[in-house]
């Protein structure tokens, strides 16, 4: 294979780079470990470069990007129905939560609200995906922690709510079940009944994470005092979702400004905080959403309108001129589409903001000092997932 | 074992008979430690049924592991020292193996019994830690370096405690010799009462606690697993073996649980030793192994069931826990045993 | 009463799910497989079906599938009048209709815009292949996935929609 001359100068500078990187780590006392792209603790291909002083990490970077998929650029040429389907993969765990945001954008923009009964729906497959997605966080901190036992739990009893993710929407991982102006499909019958003893279920998941993992006086030894973040620091760092809840600041976009197309109002529930902000607070936290949840969706499927779930919306959908950024709390923070529109089949531009990209920019503060087995489980605590980082 | 068969053997014939049980049960046990609790129990405790296909119910599914191990290509890192790559699992593989020889199961039934046999077979069982430094050394990579380093401080720092609480026992009966152990244990009484004989556990409890949380860290097994922990080190010294060499770590750790267990029962629990049975009829050589064989599983239920239900320490926390909890407590177990001992 | 440890807790959380998994009431929550099938939804997008009659190949669904992914070729032909007397009809005649299962997301958008009810989704899972290509389902082989379309189900109670009709399966 021959290169042009243009080819090897870039791949020539892309070596010095790296080289430039590596010098800097080398040169320094101590040993540079590279946790990742292809490691256990990095749930994908997150690549950490660690700096070690014994087991003491003295600093540590993430270098995000080997699993970039260009998102933002898909959406660009692809029609607003089309785009759900793309962005149902950014965080693939809570799938359908990444849907609402775009498609609530794309409604203020053309006006349309989606009737109501089609509003509760959303909620509540929203709050399953929050499920899915939070439980699944669980069962993977406590494989992190060598407790692979929670972890088969967290699977066996997610798969009930991907059950009804998939009873309704079709799909388990890839709903693509929001449209503008409601929704594809309605509920099946016998539904409503399934999804509740399926609450129960994910109750009983609950007490026993709490018994088998936050109980443990091993796991309160290795998350207590672990990874503190500070009320202020959280802020500064732009973390959302649990992270900055664990932290003890109140913020849920939920309740603080829920965009019109999400009926969080018909229900009676409460945002959890916890004051000290390290490990364990932060997987408090997130324990305490789901159950949460579980209580969110069974007030909602007792207050599901009747009527419609598809507004009148023209077949060929054309956004008006405009821009608009909506964003809702997903199961791993706030989640927010940035959608420029000129009137035509496809979007201009649309700019997402991933919860997880931010999350992750406070790894280098967090771990400095901590010790590698202590590393692992910040990372797991402050949850992040490779496709919401990358995108 | 010359005396139930009543045919006298030559030394070497003897020699070879032993060898040859030796391979035969070492691989065995590990299999079944393997089956039974790492495949089976695990699953149960998981709302899984493990494997099916290899097999009625899937019981042979480890052999089909072990063959599909020595069909893989056995892969040596470039920058490894091969030498001590390649020689690592065998250290590790002869310190488990050595273990076995002390262990009696019946009145005649023991490889060798050595006067100082539990002396000895935990002088063995730490050699195990100079093949797993090796192994960690010589992968040339940091993963496994440090996995080794962390391995090594852990098995020194359990040693200690592994010992200590022996040492409760041992001055209880005042013997080094399993054999007399598991004697001491058949002929006790409880205040006179001597149906079930005195197993150990009753009145060394403490040390009994201790062994257990000792030999859990001795097998690097959860809560005390960070020398391979995956999450952390990404398997530790074994990251860079494949094929039959880690076919021999496997192995060897499974079967060094077995042997630990075995140890186990036999100090703790009475060894071979059948209430109802006298100590001294034929019938103990018969009865022993398979009551020997109970006691062990029952003792890696309990070694398996802490490490599928907990998860793990720092190497920190860990260290504390040896030199401050598990040491002290041992000591006072020694202390107060001294005593009874010398007062009664 | 002093507080029973978290640690002795847990062991009775394992302990009592592996009384569960033995228990014949209770039982492990995974099936074996190949021997045991578990049921899909019936609105499982599994494989897409094509009732070819109801096709006019208008290629709605082909413009509109993200990956572009759906292959049709026809030409224009005359049918018989729909009633005696009347002027042949100009239809489209199907040549080709392909969808290539290896590109395809299952995303339902070519289901979802068939304004003639021609795509059904099917909950089949079971048509891996060994070889890529094969994944390239021509008109017949999507045809004969007719087979496996299930009866739409009938909505929750308070729903506007009704549900569809299935088309009969006609083998040719
Ligand atoms: S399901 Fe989606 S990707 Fe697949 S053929 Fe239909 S439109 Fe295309
Ligand atoms: S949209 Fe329906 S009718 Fe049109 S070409 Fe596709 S399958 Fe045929």
């Amino acid at each position: 294979m021959t290169l042009t001359e243009s080819q090897q100068l870039a791949y020539v500078a892309a070596q010095a780079a790296d080289a430039r990187v590596n010098l800097q780590f080398e040169t320094d006392d101590g040993m540079t470990l590279n946790i990742g792209p292809q490691h256990p603790a990095t749930h994908g291909t997150l690549r950490i470069i660690v700096r070690l002083d014994g087991e003491q990490v003295v600093r540590a970077e993430p270098y995000p990007g080997y699993m970039h998929r260009g998102y933002e650029k898909l959406c660009e040429v692809r029609t607003y129905p089309q785009v759900t389907t793309l962005v149902n993969r950014i965080d693939w765990l809570g799938s359908f939560a990444n849907e609402v945001p775009f498609i609530l954008a794309a409604e203020k923009l053309m006006d349309i609200e989606a009737p109501p009964r089609a509003q509760v729906i959303r909620t509540i497959l929203f709050e399953l995906s929050r499920m899915a997605n939070v439980s699944l966080f669980l069962g993977d901190l406590g494989i992190q922690l060598g407790g692979i036992t929670i972890g088969f739990y967290a699977f066996r009893d997610r798969e009930f709510v991907l059950n009804q993710i998939e009873s309704a929407t079709g799909g388990r991982f890839h709903p693509n079940f929001d449209r503008i102006g409601g929704l594809k499909d309605d509920l099946p019958k016998g539904w409503i009944a399934e999804t509740k003893r399926c609450m129960e279920r994910m109750r009983t998941f609950c007490d026993q994470f709490e018994t088998l993992v936050l109980g443990n006086e091993i796991f309160q030894a290795r998350t207590r005092g672990i990874g503190v973040i500070p009320p202020d620091v959280a802020r500064s760092y732009g973390l959302t979702g649990a992270n900055i809840r664990g932290s003890g600041v109140d913020w849920d976009l939920r309740r603080d400004s829920v965009p019109p197309g999400l009926s969080y109002d018909k229900a009676d529930w409460k945002v959890h905080t916890h004051p000290d902000g390290d490990s364990f607070a932060r997987t408090w936290v997130r324990l305490q959403e789901v159950r949460e949840s579980t209580l969110i969706v069974d007030q909602l499927l007792d207050a599901i309108p009747s009527g419609p779930v598809m507004a009148k919306v023209p077949r060929i959908i054309k956004v008006p001129e405009g821009e608009a950024y909506v964003a809702t709390e997903n199961p791993l923070g706030e989640m927010g589409y940035y959608v420029v529109s000129k009137g035509d089949l496809v979007p201009f531009r649309v700019k997402i903001r991933s919860a997880s990209f931010n999350n992750i920019s406070i790894v280098p503060w967090v771990t400095r000092g901590v010790f590698v087995p202590d590393m692992v489980t910040i990372l797991a605590s402050l949850y992040f997932i490779l496709g919401d980082i990358d995108r | 074992m010359p005396m139930l068969l009543a045919i006298e053997l030559a030394y070497w014939q003897e020699t070879a008979i032993k060898v040859a049980v030796m391979a035969v049960l070492v691989p065995t046990t590990a299999l079944i430690l393997g089956i039974v609790f790492l495949f089976k129990m695990m699953s149960w405790m998981q709302s899984r049924m493990g494997p099916q296909e290899a097999g009625p119910r899937g019981l042979l599914q480890l052999l089909a592991d072990g063959v599909k191990f020595l069909q893989k290509e056995d892969i040596i890192p470039d920058a490894a020292d091969r030498f001590v790559f390649k020689a690592a699992p065998i250290v590790v593989l002869v310190s488990t193996f050595l273990t076995y020889v002390v262990v009696p199961a019946g009145p005649d039934l023991v490889i060798e019994n050595l006067p100082t046999g539990i002396f000895f077979a935990m002088a063995v069982s730490s050699l195990s830690v100079i093949g797993v430094l090796m192994a960690g050394w010589a992968s040339s990579n940091k993963y496994a370096l440090m996995g080794g380093l962390r391995a090594a401080g852990q098995l020194i720092a359990y040693e200690l405690p592994l010992v200590l609480a022996v040492t409760g026992v041992v001055i209880q009966v005042g013997s080094l010799s399993m054999q007399d152990i598991v004697w001491a244990q058949a002929t006790g009484e409880i205040f006179g009462w001597g149906g079930i004989g005195l197993p150990l556990i009753l009145t060394q409890i403490l040390a009994f606690f201790v062994f257990m949380a000792a030999v859990q860290a001795e097998l690097a097994q959860p809560p005390f697993d960070m020398p391979i922990a995956e999450t952390e080190v990404v398997g530790g010294y074994h990251i860079e073996y494949t094929g039959f060499r880690f076919l021999f770590f496997f192995l060897g750790e499974f079967a060094t649980a077995f042997a630990f267990a075995a140890i186990a029962a036999t100090l703790f629990l009475g060894g071979w030793y059948v209430p109802g049975i006298p100590p001294d009829s034929v019938w103990a050589n018969v009865v022993g192994p398979i009551a020997l064989f109970v006691k062990i599983m029952f003792v890696s239920f309990l070694i398996f069931w802490f490490r599928f239900t907990y998860p793990r320490f720092r190497e920190d926390q860990l260290q504390t826990f040896a030199w401050k909890y598990l040491i002290p407590l041992s000591l006072v177990n020694i202390t107060v045993t001294g005593i009874v001992v010398v007062a009664f | 009463m002093p507080k029973v440890p978290g640690m002795v807790k847990g062991l009775g959380v394992t302990f009592k799910t592996m009384v569960d998994t033995l228990k014949p009431s209770g039982g492990p929550v995974t099936v074996p497989y190949p021997h045991v099938k578990e049921e899909p939804t019936a609105r499982a997008r599994g494989v897409i079906a094509l009732h070819e009659d109801n096709c006019t190949a208008c290629m709605l669904c082909s413009r509109e599938c993200p990956d572009w992914c759906i292959y049709i070729e026809a030409h224009k032909t005359l049918a018989p009048p729909r009633r005696a007397g009347g002027k042949p009809r100009q239809v489209n005649a199907l040549d080709r209709f392909a969808i290539d299962y290896s590109l395809c997301m299952y995303c339902g958008i070519c289901v979802e815009v068939c304004p003639f009810d021609a795509l059904f989704w099917s909950p089949e899972y079971e048509f891996s292949e060994v070889r890529i290509a094969d994944l390239l389902h021509e008109k017949e082989r999507l045809g004969e996935w007719m087979q496996t379309v299930p009866e739409f189900e009938p909505y929750e109670a308070g729903s506007e929609a009704k549900p569809k009709k299935v088309p009969a399966y006609d083998p040719r």
